[in-house]
């Protein structure tokens, strides 16, 4: 299982901002290793942030995606209390969902 | 596979439940990974990536703002944020024109959430760095350079 991701969600005046830190190596596949082999890509191709069932964002993600990805934005609709679901897959049909409570 | 169905048929009796709870079982992790956009992370220039989304071609916009370095020491991590001014942005795409796949990152963005993302790519060199943007099913575009110091593919 893979670490946990960290996920703060602040209401402002202007919405709910979120920032999400996933833990994910993102290999790209343009790597080689010492032995001089590449190294296979492995990393998280989409992303899903809900709210109340619904998605406030929709993520697709290729190699070129920083290690340990870092995902920021801003939605409406939603007050201090409610649940936010992260879900990542990747392209070894890895997954992993956290919730974090918007404050 | 065969795990993941008899898992999926003995969760069909909650699965409503979790399904309203916003738990994913592994049945829609697997339609998620479907929905990837393989044919525009394989392009490899600003053209074909926006034809592979779906757009004759981009326009140029001043509604579009890119917040990224000027100079990035670590082309490894560079933080790149994009807001769009366009009214009813359906997405935004990150490219990056001279890495070896153009496409970065794309967010598809559901009414309500604003037009505004930021996150970290990978960059193989100076390059410049596209933000396209799709609304009301058009594809609009604006560009900024990003001087690399240290690659951040390969290496």
């Amino acid at each position: 299982m893979p670490d946990p991701m960290r996920i703060r969600a602040t209401e402002s005046a202007d919405g709910v901002d979120v920032r999400v830190l996933m833990s994910h190596e993102m290999e790209g596949g343009q790597r080689r290793d010492s032995a001089g082999n590449l190294v296979p890509a492995h990393f998280i191709q989409t992303v899903v942030v809900t709210h109340a069932g619904k998605p406030v964002l929709n993520a697709e993600w290729g190699p070129a995606v920083s290690k340990n990805p870092y995902l920021q934005f801003k939605f409406k609709g939603a007050k201090k209390g409610d649940k936010l679901t992260v879900t990542w897959v990747d392209n070894k049909g890895e997954t992993r969902t956290d919730e974090a409570t918007i404050n | 596979m065969d795990r993941n169905r008899r898992e999926f048929i003995r969760a069909g009796g909650v699965l409503g439940l979790m399904v309203a709870a916003g738990l994913l079982t592994a049945e829609q992790a697997q339609a998620q990974q479907a929905a990837w956009n393989k044919a525009a992370f394989d392009t490899k220039s600003v053209d074909d990536t926006v034809k592979a989304l779906g757009g004759a071609s981009a326009a140029q916009s001043g509604d579009i703002a890119i917040t990224a370095p000027d100079i990035a020491e670590n082309g490894a991590v560079v933080p790149v944020g994009v807001t769009s001014k366009i009214p009813n942005t359906q997405a935004i795409y990150i490219l990056v024109e001279k890495n070896p796949n153009t496409l970065a990152a794309g967010f598809g963005i559901p009414a309500g959430t604003e037009a505004n993302v930021a996150t970290r790519i990978k960059m193989g060199q100076t390059s410049n760095v596209y933000a396209v943007v799709k609304a009301d099913n058009k594809f609009y575009t604006a560009s900024k350079e990003v001087k690399v110091t240290l690659g951040g593919c390969g290496g």
